[in-house]
């Protein structure tokens, strides 16, 4: 269950930054919006969440007259020409945990949207108060750009302010300025289900299979190759899939291999192919097992005296 | 240790750590290049002598004559024999996040040496190098440092043997006293000599050599190697790297320390051919490890320079150009079934098999590969990077 507005309205209380708040009957765009909210209160602000082709998520806020040209933003990021596109509506549920026309700053502080890149326009900072939906579109409220910035680093994140209309050159010896902005973790969106409730946010992260050939979730009868179950992550964290996983492969090169001939050549064959693939998987197990453990050696607590 | 391939056509051949150019826009002369930077051509019987120390086959570049050059290899040889053991160093220059096979190769090459040895291994991504020659900002070269280590350890390296660090982590202490040593023993002169500096060139560039020469030396990292000063250093590298080397290998005796042996690699060629430029702007020069199976498949058929005859009939009578054709100079890197390799070359060279054929066992391999890495890339987790490179002693470095 993601943030209400509600409870994020009373989280600004707590961390006392001042706001003012309007109420409206739900708009779905900036000039409705308009409508209800006269500028004098603070600037409004258009709202855009963007995905790029490796399911990084991004929130662009911007002051409504800023222009935002997504092949040049795209280019900043590192992503090339044409590397990001609006997000599609189940990203905007899932992650974000908003409706339509609701993209906000503030979806920021669900956990399922931990890895969205937050960027804003650094001409916020001019305003005296900017305008923005606390995660509903029939509310919004005003407030200052160190409002924010409280509220974003209460929640753990550096608040990110961008030239939203520069549009550097982007080649060889000048690196794309924005790629630092990119997160270093994509998000894989659970499989559609008719129920409208969101899963626990960890899963939508933990998920990172990769799209190998046939996604296909359903076990195959007497079929070998089980990719999509085991996520690499798991297989090197876990003794069981690890030897499924060799397993699997082993029986893939016994059957394409075997042709009735003798069984000592078979399980030479083998040896021979399997022994560099399995000592890299095992290394790999290796790695994750002493990493967890240094990581696990920080935590330590003294014992007690 | 990133290398900028130029070509141009020029008189003399050109080999130093920031541009590489053959003569006359052709080939690159690899025996002129041993006489002029006086190492030593790395022959068969030094590769038998790896077989039999080892216990096991040699690693496929050093059959297909990948790695081709050294220096001291074989007194680093003589000394394991002994019951001396050595530490490996490399390293990266973290100019950009897109990885191509061909920066693999060094990493692919020194997995194996560590395997087969049994032997530590130090690695240092010079993010300082990359933040002052390509003009980078700090955080952004530190960035890049840490994700090109993701693939770095996708490579297969084993954490109880392997130290990774970054320069902008790690300068200081017991490297930085080393790093004086060594800079007080290199006069302005001699840097511009060999590195070619001018008076335009800013004064980063100038105090990075001894940065790069130092983690030849134990004593630069006290927390792996206490007390044992006299150990050897192995870097395997492209050949390109010599100059830094030279010079540490020059520094070492006035120090008391043992100079560092090589091994040293070819260049990778570029799809286009090996007077094609492998550059980071040119997505098609190059099979990059975050390719899927469809770019692959579309850069090798379409951008990957063939040896192949104009026509089928005149393929068949005279037979593929080996000398120039890509497929399978990558295959002659890549595809570790020397029998196969054999029948490839010479079907294909005596017209029987088409450029077609070749280009799809090529893809087939170059996929497998890539497709691996991806799947141990994935696994790397921020936490094993850190791990890697926490200042931690390696207790079984040796075993």
């Amino acid at each position: 269950m993601g943030f209400t507005k509600d409870e994020l309205l009373a989280r600004l209380q707590e961390l006392e930054i001042d706001y003012s708040k309007y109420e409206h009957p739900p708009v779905l765009t900036v000039d409705e919006q308009a409508k209800y909210v006269s500028s004098s209160e603070g600037a409004l602000s258009k709202n855009l969440f963007f995905k790029d082709k490796k399911h990084r998520y991004y929130i662009i806020s911007a002051m409504v007259d800023t222009k935002v040209d997504i092949k040049v933003l795209s280019q900043r990021l590192g992503l090339g020409k044409g590397g990001i596109r609006m997000a599609p509506e189940e990203a905007l549920s899932e992650l974000l945990q908003v409706s339509l026309g609701c993209v906000t700053p503030f979806a920021v502080v669900n956990e399922s949207s931990r890895d969205v890149s937050l960027l804003l326009d650094h001409k916020f900072k001019n305003q005296t108060r900017c305008i923005f939906h606390p995660l509903s579109n029939d509310v919004s409220i005003s407030l200052t750009t160190s409002g924010l910035d409280k509220f974003l680093q209460s929640i753990g994140r550096e608040p990110v302010y961008v030239d939203l209309e520069a549009n550097p050159v982007v080649g060889k010896d000048q690196p794309p300025d924005l790629a630092v902005y990119v997160p270093s973790n994509s998000v894989e969106l659970p499989n559609k289900t008719p129920s409208a409730q969101a899963p626990p946010p960890k899963n939508v992260s933990a998920e990172k299979t990769k799209p190998v050939a046939s996604a296909k979730p359903s076990k195959p009868a007497g079929n070998v190759k089980s990719v999509v179950e085991n996520s690499p992550l798991t297989v090197f964290k876990n003794p069981e899939k690890f030897v499924e996983e060799i397993l699997d492969k082993t029986s893939t090169l016994l059957l394409s291999e075997a042709k009735g001939e003798n069984v000592e050549a078979l399980v030479e064959t083998l040896r021979k192919r399997l022994a560099s693939e399995f000592t890299h998987l095992a290394v790999m197990y290796k790695n994750t097992a002493y990493s967890e453990g240094l990581y696990a050696g920080t935590q330590c607590q003294p014992k007690r005296p | 240790m990133e290398t900028d391939k130029t070509v141009e056509t020029a008189s003399e051949q050109v080999v130093n750590p920031w541009e590489v150019s053959a003569k006359d826009g052709g080939k690159i002369d690899y025996d002129k290049l041993i006489d002029q930077f006086g190492c030593q051509r790395l022959d068969q019987s030094l590769i038998d002598r790896v077989q039999r120390l080892t216990s096991r086959q040699p690693h496929v570049f050093l059959r297909r004559g990948v790695f081709f050059a050294h220096r001291d290899f074989n007194e680093v040889l003589d000394a394991y024999e002994r019951g001396d053991k050595f530490y490996l160093y490399t390293g990266r220059g973290p100019s950009s996040e897109a990885l191509h096979l061909g920066h693999l190769i060094p990493f692919m090459f020194t997995k194996y040496l560590q395997e087969a040895f049994k032997v530590p291994l130090v690695i240092q991504l010079t993010d300082d190098e990359k933040c002052m020659w390509k003009n980078l900002s700090v955080e952004e070269s530190q960035r890049l440092a840490r994700e090109n280590a993701k693939d770095i350890i996708a490579c297969g390296f084993d954490v109880t043997k392997t130290f990774i660090f970054s320069d902008f982590d790690y300068v200081g202490g017991a490297f930085y006293k080393n790093m004086v040593k060594v800079a007080k023993c290199v006069t302005l002169n001699k840097a511009m000599g060999i590195f070619g500096f001018s008076g335009e060139d800013h004064i980063g560039k100038l105090s990075f050599p001894p940065v790069q020469a130092v983690p030849s030396f134990p004593s630069s990292f006290p927390h792996l190697f206490p007390g044992k000063d006299k150990l050897r250093c192995l870097i395997p590298c492209a050949i390109d790297q010599d100059p830094y080397f030279r010079m540490t290998r020059d520094v070492a005796p006035r120090l008391g320390y043992s100079k560092p042996a090589l091994i040293e690699s070819s260049f990778f060629p570029a799809l286009q051919g090996e007077n094609g430029k492998m550059s980071a702007s040119d997505p098609n020069s190059a099979i990059y490890v975050t390719d899927t199976a469809k770019d692959i498949k579309n850069k090798i058929n379409r951008y990957a320079f063939s040896g192949g005859q104009d026509s089928i009939e005149k393929h068949r009578e005279i037979g593929a150009n080996l000398e120039v054709d890509i497929p399978v100079k990558y295959l002659s890197f890549f595809l570790e079934d020397d029998t196969e390799l054999e029948h490839i070359k010479k079907e294909y060279g005596e017209g029987r098999m088409l450029t077609g054929e070749v280009k799809k066992r090529l893809t087939e391999v170059l996929t497998e590969m890539v497709e691996r890495h991806r799947m141990a890339r994935a696994a790397v987790t921020d936490e094993m990077v850190d791990a890697f490179m926490a200042v931690r002693p390696l207790p079984s470095m040796f075993e």
